[in-house]
């Protein structure tokens, strides 16, 4: 009996967290395709506002880290993009889209970071 | 029942096969959005209105002068895409400098053959009016004179431009330089352009017609003869105002052609110093990187 009852709250609980990561992928989604919208009017600032506002509400929306590392990278924030990405890519390691917007990022980021490590050395 | 299986199965696959076409539309909502990435500058330049490349020690080829050569490009790029005013002056005879450095006082040192120390930024506009020696032996015609022609040593590889590099830090004769031009940002280094031989297998493009007459590029691995150019620049940035070394930055390109092709080494140094310029700009100011990203749903 109580093995019944167990499985039975398991199960209820079970079917109610699925709705619950639905709406919070919906809810995270409009804040994307808006973001999407501003940051197609160049309005990147707020597109980052919506975009960090989606992975708060779902922080496994791996779409949503790629977007925001693109926009911190066009924010010149090479460092909050490198994060991101790699966020990103470790929810959806096989998402050809988010790896071949990683690597052209990539080569951005390692020429920066090639000339850091060279930086006050002397001659 | 045999038949009511193979409904279900039929059914099953329709379904999942719906499935997999929904979740492939739903994953590829994409959107190519052009994005520009601004680069910080390397180097807080505020403090200085002024620029002075001052020249080169160089090495490798004699067909190239890296010294005047690059100290021009370096120069021409410098007045159009930075906010410095690019000292118009001769080269500076490093090699001499640091070849005298162990004996000679440190006037006659730094002793430079400079032209009043003028901006070609100045009162004559941007591209730089105000000529040097060498830039009007170029525009008549004539062919760049090496600022040490004579007795020149021999610098045949990396290891050969070693005994002079002490040059780049002697703080006195760069401070010294530095308030003859009012202590501007001087950028100097060491540039080696040799040339360069490899042969091995390589994979190229090839046209090939079948019995149709149908075109198709297919790759083909052959065994080729390539030689080229090494590029290895060394650029310093030096604050004239105390003399010593800010920053420095190491490059490397090269570049391999066919061995029946004849590419002037004038031509392949320009070809090289082109892929590495815009790491020298953003090393004094910011730059901004085009580029397209593409956006997910």
């Amino acid at each position: 009996m109580p093995i019944r009852t167990l499985t039975t709250i398991l199960l209820l609980l079970g079917m109610s967290a699925a709705p619950l990561a639905a709406d919070a992928r919906s809810d995270a989604k409009k804040q994307v395709q808006f973001g999407i919208a501003v940051a197609q009017r160049g309005l990147w600032r707020e597109a980052i506002y919506r975009w960090e506002r989606a992975v708060q509400i779902d922080p496994k929306y791996a779409e949503a880290l790629n977007d925001l590392a693109i926009a911190y990278e066009h924010e010149g924030d090479l460092e909050k993009a490198r994060v991101a990405y790699e966020k990103a890519l470790e929810l959806e390691p096989n998402n050809t889209l988010i790896k071949q917007n990683y690597e052209l990022f990539k080569e951005i980021n390692d020429r920066t970071t090639r000339k850091d490590s060279q930086d006050n050395q002397n001659p | 029942m045999t038949a009511r299986l193979a409904r279900i199965a039929r059914t099953t696959r329709i379904l999942s096969s719906v499935a997999a076409i929904l979740l492939i539309a739903g994953c590829t909502n994409y959107y190519e959005i052009p994005i520009e990435t601004p680069i910080k500058p390397k180097l807080d330049v505020s403090a200085f209105q002024r620029v002075l490349v001052a020249g080169f020690i160089a090495g490798g080829t004699d067909d190239v002068d890296g010294n005047l050569e690059t100290t021009r490009l370096l120069r021409s790029q410098l007045r159009t895409k930075s906010d410095l005013r690019v000292i118009d002056s001769d080269v500076l005879p490093l090699m001499e400098v640091a070849n005298d450095d162990k004996g000679a006082p440190l006037e006659a040192r730094a002793e430079s053959p400079k032209t009043d120390g003028k901006t070609d930024a100045g009162s004559e506009g941007k591209e730089g009016k105000s000529e040097s020696k060498e830039s009007k032996a170029e525009t008549r015609g004539e062919p760049p004179q090496p600022a040490s022609a004579e007795k020149a040593p021999v610098i045949k590889d990396a290891k050969d431009l070693e005994p002079f590099e002490h040059v780049f830090a002697d703080v006195e004769y760069w401070k010294k330089i530095g308030e003859e031009y009012q202590n501007p940002l001087i950028v100097t280094g060491t540039v080696m352009f040799t040339p360069h031989q490899r042969s091995g297998i390589v994979q190229r493009e090839e046209e090939v017609y079948d019995s149709f007459g149908r075109r198709r590029v297919v790759p083909v691995r052959t065994y080729m003869e390539r030689k080229g150019y090494i590029l290895q620049p060394k650029f310093i940035f030096i604050d004239g105002r105390t003399g010593t070394v800010m920053h420095s930055e190491n490059f490397r390109e090269e570049v391999l052609y066919n061995a029946n092709q004849s590419t002037p080494a004038l031509s392949s140094y320009f070809e090289l110093m082109d892929r590495l310029i815009p790491s020298f700009l953003s090393t004094l100011s910011s730059q901004k990187i085009k580029g397209t990203r593409v956006l997910l749903e």
